[in-house]
């Protein structure tokens, strides 16, 4: 019989303290999402090629799928169920998608919402080719790009007090 | 989930050494982002690993007393490219590992990872081959120091000894005090890709940057290993900064390379790209040292 | 009318989508399921002698293995194509659930079901199998050679179909003196869907019926396949369809569905789930047909055609799928689109020992235009003529009907999107100002037409059928066995259904999921069919409602029913727009009336018989590194007439990824095989180059409206036409770069590098 190796995770996922006993072989993605019904980190590639399952650890972004469950001890771990506000509010950066069209099927939208949260949160303008380059972790087949490209220049703009409409 | 037979975690170096030697069997885990793969596809399915990724000492760049800069081993590719440290002192090399993978892999891979995987295509390897970095490595028994050059042995093979772990990359003071340096990363795609060659390139100019003092290349994808290029060297040292001596340099390097025909690319291709590679990255690095060519 | 048609109204699912609430197959999937996994053939051709699972069987958590030789014997077709009734229209069925006679490298040879994928992972790397292996072939044309490996008993030269289009009189037309001979050979490459969700399903029993949910396009389409799978009535199966992950053709094919129905069977009846690797997606799903292209043009000098022959070889794969529908709908496109008295097309389509190739985007379009129109662009240079001016005298006319499907050139559209194309792009200018350059840098603007078709009619059958409830409220659920995949199907029927109902957009519930024990019969996500044949039914059940729901309104206020219209959500007297009641007060007393109790509802099916042509083209601008040996696109431009669009911001969208998808086919996205083994060498995502937002420049979709007679709302092909022009207009782009003409698609600098050199630039 394999004895099964687990190891107790504190960490916070969503501004929420947490902690749970997890298979030390688990991938965070199956963490966030079997544990913690997360449901919007995906898995596409799981060899961290597609980006769906990007999350913020600690303002940075990673691919969860090749990221062990165990590091996450210690972590502030943030998806996109985090970004929602508490009577239902999309932020802004979410609302930017709905109304630029950026979403097609929907399945690579959480984690390329969750690389432009840290992109957002830097406070820095970039021009439209180092958006292209800070979001080129994440493939997509229904958009072509345009319009996230769009979405997050828009966002970027909005919160820079350059974008007025 | 990942098919792991068992996995320790490191709590410090020495700790780290200690679990290699108990478990010879064992990988060491750094990032992940190469042998959690393995595992995935199966190579490495039941591994044994040791996980290094929580040792925080080893990771951020630091200038040292006699102006070395320290790399700690985990420092990310991003974390790299963000220290000011390497902006001022060896830009191109935050420039190259800013052409690993995408962002969310620049975030999780480590320098200590891509050299000591010893894949010829690894971003970092060519611009350290060229800048003669000294990789740090500590055992059991203490700390060696091996030039980079010496560290690849062949194709996924690096002197890492039983019980060791890549501790830090070192660039001292006079590998790069006074070069400004290009790399040429190119695939078939601009982001998410592999080298197809990777080429690196530094100069030194003399004061009134008509001569070259001092120029150094290096290739990802040209050999097993990454690798300097001598003979290309040789043809600039010493020579007027004209579009002639970046030509002979380029021509030259031809001389050095030993790339392999592939699926991903033909020999012949390869060798072009040697060529005309090594010309454009010379010619930027003089630029970026403020010659006129 | 209240004009919901025709705005951009936000998605229905677009709020799930971006906070994560949207469910996908694995999020309904609890994750105490058994795993199942598939163990792939190792070799590209031949039998299993043996298999030997003994070791395999021993690994803690393995419930079940199934091989090859345990399977039941029922052939199966896995085309989602609607079902015929008659004998000489269906699918080819070569397909077991396992197969001892292997056919390609990633073939399916056993299952393991256990309780979790690690164990399942390691029981197959635990089972031994014992091959005797064939040659294997790769290539379509060596395939049909005589001594070829064969595929299948029943097809001799490996060749599924060949069908001809023979027009005039070609080698008595060749004869006519002063005839420019123009001939050229076009190479299109496998490439793969690359949705971001993989193709994903579970199974279980329930009440003695099979429930399986899936990621697929076509839901009503594998119950019927599974039902033959399985050899069980069709009625004893039951397939959900929650969100997906995009499909683009591959998700219209029974994929695992029928393996995994079967797996449940063989362990009580447990829930069972079929996760697809990446690597798996791209091997043993399904491809695009790799298409090769024979195009003779004879000329006049005064620039028209005497006389076309055209031949193509398909690589269909392993097995049937989709078949030879890609091949001969490419076929189709050729005299059509430039119509010529004398034409003879020959297209075959051929099994090889490769991964299957099935319905991808475009259904042989993206392949027939790059040949058709990288042909076009040497016919005019031979001709030393201006390649647009050569098109528009050539191309169809308004008012051309084709003799098969009826089909009518209604509008001038090719020309009206050529020049908003031009104008969109600078083509003249820039023509002019890039000719000038001899560097090694060097930029050109090229472009390519499309033709395509609406649907299937009259090849298969086409029908929609759509489901009405009204709610108390007033608002209505609307249920269509037409699918949601991405393309925004759903939120275009909810504008088409508020529309015709005189309801607000938002007063409308799509239930996106489609169950076929709920949703009414419908076909799926293919033949960019759905607003064309989806608006049929919508209007018809719509209006069907709308007639009871003023039935009712008569009843409540003693106004002749022809006098009452519903607009904005109230019931109104149409002379002098009287607002009598709001639509949500009927619909409360329609239900709890004591006196006349009514749930007002409607069904109904349509049944269409007509199909549109769709028109359009790309334009684009690259810059060439000659000495680099790469392109890098610059601008692209796609000019579509798809008649009325319902939903402007999502159409253009829409456009905006089958540009993406045409870009990767014209210069980066092939998959590649070993040459010894038939082994795929790149089947994963890093080595596989789907281009990256690095590797696009802005793409623009542009449109011209002209309303489509045939249609109930004026609309016709949207999601496919784009992924077609953008690989020939590359292509075009760099010869007017370069003066190089690159034959073979993907253009990436390998091709670059050795056509330079034959050439002498390098």
């Amino acid at each position: 019989m394999h004895e099964t190796q687990y190891k107790l995770v504190k960490c916070t996922i969503n501004g929420k303290p947490v902690q749970k006993m997890v298979d030390v072989r688990a991938s965070l993605t199956d963490m966030l999402r079997n544990d913690f019904s997360l449901n919007s980190v995906k898995k596409g590639c799981e060899v961290g090629e597609c980006g769906a399952c990007n999350v913020l650890i600690d303002g940075e972004c990673f691919n969860s799928c090749i990221y062990l469950a165990i590091w996450a001890d210690g972590k502030n771990i943030r998806t996109l169920e985090g970004l929602i506000g508490p009577n239902g509010e999309l932020s802004d950066i979410q609302q930017a998608f709905v109304d630029e069209a950026a979403v097609q099927c929907g399945f690579c939208t959480p984690g390329f919402i969750m690389t432009a949260v840290e992109i957002l949160e830097s406070g820095k303008e970039y021009t439209r080719d180092e958006l292209r380059k800070l979001l080129s972790g994440h493939l997509c087949r229904c958009t072509g790009y345009e319009n996230i490209l769009n979405a997050v220049e828009k966002t970027m703009l909005r919160r820079l007090g350059k974008l007025h409409d | 989930m990942y098919d792991i037979k068992a996995l320790y975690e490191a709590e410090s170096v020495q700790h780290a050494c200690a679990l290699l030697l108990a478990h010879p069997e064992a990988k060491v885990l750094a990032g992940g982002s190469d042998v959690l793969i393995q595992i995935r596809e199966g190579k490495l399915a039941g591994a044994t690993l040791v996980s290094i990724y929580g040792l925080d000492e080893l990771r951020g760049v630091a200038m040292e007393a006699d102006g070395t800069i320290r790399i700690g081993a985990l420092t990310s590719f991003s974390h790299i490219t963000r220290s000011s440290v390497i902006q001022e002192h060896i830009a191109v090399l935050g420039e190259a590992v800013d052409m690993v993978g995408g962002p969310q892999i620049r975030n999780i891979g480590t320098i200590g990872g891509n050299t000591c995987n010893g894949v010829t295509s690894a971003d970092s390897g060519s611009t350290l081959v060229a800048y003669d970095a000294v990789v740090e490595l500590t055992g059991a028994e203490g700390v060696r120091r091996v030039p980079i050059r010496d560290f690849y042995i062949k194709a996924g093979k690096v002197d890492l000894r039983p019980g060791e772990i890549e501790t830090a990359i070192l660039i001292p003071k006079e590998c790069y005090e006074g070069y400004k340096g290009h790399y040429i990363k190119y695939a078939m795609r601009n982001a998410m890709d592999i080298a197809t060659c990777g080429c690196s390139a530094n100069v030194k100019l003399s004061g009134d940057k008509k001569t070259i003092l001092s120029a150094r290349l290096a290739y990802g994808v040209a050999g097993p290993v990454p690798m300097r290029a001598p003979s290309a060297e040789a043809a600039a040292n010493g020579r007027p900064v004209c579009a002639e001596t970046v030509d002979a340099f380029a021509k030259a390097a031809l001389q050095d390379v030993n790339p392999r025909t592939s699926w991903r690319a033909t020999k012949e291709f390869r060798l072009h790209l040697v060529e005309e590679l090594a010309r454009r990255a010379l010619a930027e690095a003089v630029r970026k040292s403020g010659g006129e060519l | 009318m209240n004009g919901t048609v025709g705005k951009s109204e936000k998605r229905v699912d677009a709020f799930d989508k971006v906070t994560g609430r949207a469910r996908y197959t694995d999020d309904l999937c609890d994750r105490n399921a058994l795993v199942a996994k598939v163990l792939h053939s190792t070799i590209a051709n031949g039998v299993v002698k043996a298999i030997d699972t003994s070791a395999a069987e021993k690994i803690q958590g393995v419930v079940k293995i199934v091989t090859c030789f345990d399977v039941p014997e029922y052939k199966f077709p896995t085309a989602g194509h609607p079902w015929s009734t008659d004998p000489h229209h269906q699918d080819v069925a070569d397909r077991l659930l396992l197969t001892r006679r292997v056919r390609f490298y990633g073939d399916d040879v056993a299952a393991v079901v256990a309780e979790n994928e690690i164990a399942a992972a390691e029981a197959l790397r635990a089972i031994q199998v014992e091959y005797e292996e064939f040659p294997f072939v790769l290539d379509a044309e060596e395939a049909m050679k005589p001594g070829a490996p064969q595929l299948h008993e029943e097809y001799p030269n490996n060749i599924l179909a060949h069908t001809s289009i023979y027009k005039g009189d070609y080698d008595a037309a060749i004869k006519e003196p002063g005839l420019i001979r123009v001939e050229g050979w076009y190479d299109t490459p496998t490439v793969q869907h690359c949705h971001i969700e993989n193709h994903i399903c579970f199974a279980e029993m329930e009440g003695g019926r099979i429930v399986i949910t899936s990621s697929t396009q076509i839901p009503h389409i594998v119950r019927r396949i599974v039902g033959q799978a399985l050899g069980i009535p069709w009625g004893s199966v039951r397939v959900i369809k929650p969100y997906i992950g995009g499909g683009f053709g591959n998700k219209q094919d029974a994929l695992y569905e029928p393996l995994c129905a079967y797996l449940t069977t063989q362990v009580g009846g447990r829930r069972v789930k079929l996760d697809v690797s990446r690597e798996e997606t791209f091997v043993s799903n399904r491809v695009r047909h790799a298409i090769r292209t024979h195009i003779i043009s004879y000329v006049r000098p005064d620039g028209t055609f005497a006389a076309r022959k055209m031949e193509c070889f398909s690589n269909q794969g392993a097995y049937a799928s989709h078949g030879h529908g890609i091949a001969a709908k490419g076929m189709g496109a050729f005299p059509q689109l430039y119509p010529c008295d004398n034409v003879q097309c020959d297209a075959y389509t051929v099994f090889t020992n490769k991964p299957v190739s099935g319905a991808m985007r475009g259904y042989g379009i993206p392949q027939a235009m790059f040949a058709g129109e990288s042909h076009i662009e040497d016919v005019a240079r031979a001709l030393h003529m201006d390649s647009l001016a050569f098109r528009r005298k050539n191309m169809m006319p308004v008012g051309y009907v084709d003799g098969f499907s009826k089909n009518e050139n209604y509008s001038d559209s090719l020309n009206q999107c050529i020049e908003k194309g031009m104008e969109y792009i600078g083509y003249e200018r820039k023509q002019a100002e890039y000719a000038k350059e001899s560097g090694p840098v060097r930029h050109g603007v090229g472009m390519a037409i499309f033709w395509y078709n609406t649907a299937v009619w009259p090849i298969s059958l086409e029908s929609s059928s759509c489901r009405m409830v009204l709610n108390q409220d007033g608002s209505v659920q609307l249920q269509m066995g037409e699918t949601e995949i991405g393309q925004g199907a759903d939120t275009a029927f909810a504008q088409m259904a508020a529309e015709t109902l005189g309801i607000p957009f938002q007063d409308v519930h799509v239930i996106s999921t489609q169950d076929t024990d709920i949703t009414p019969f419908g076909l799926g996500a293919y033949a960019s069919r759905q607003t064309y044949i989806g608006g049929f039914s919508i209007k018809q059940t719509a209006l069907m409602m709308k007639e009871r729901i003023l039935k009712y309104a008569y009843e409540l206020t003693r106004m002749p029913p022809f006098e009452l219209d519903i607009v904005d959500g109230n019931i109104i007297r149409k002379n002098d727009a009287r607002v009598l009641m709001s639509l949500g007060a009927l619909a409360t007393e329609a239900l709890y009336s004591l006196s006349h109790s009514e749930h007002i509802t409607a069904e109904s099916t349509y049944q269409i018989k007509s199909n549109a042509y769709s028109f359009g083209c790309s334009f684009a601008e690259v810059e060439v590194d000659i000495p680099l040996c790469k392109v890098k696109l610059i601008n692209i431009v796609n000019v579509h007439d798809c008649g009325r669009l319902i939903n402007p911001a999502l159409a253009e969208a829409q456009v905006h990824g089958g540009m993406s998808m045409a870009i990767g086919y014209g210069l980066s996205e092939q998959l590649l095989f070993d040459e010894k083994t038939g082994r795929p060498l790149n089947n994963n995502l890093l080595d596989y180059k789907l281009s990256t937002m690095m590797d696009h420049p802005d793409i623009a979709a542009r449109f011209v409206e002209n309303y489509e007679p045939t249609s109930a709302f004026g609309t016709k092909a949207l999601g496919e036409p784009p992924a077609c022009p953008g690989a020939p207009a590359i292509r075009n782009a760099i010869l007017a770069a370069t003066g190089v003409a690159v034959d073979r698609i993907p253009i990436t600098p390998h091709v670059l590098f050795a056509r330079f050199k034959e050439e002498g630039l390098l």
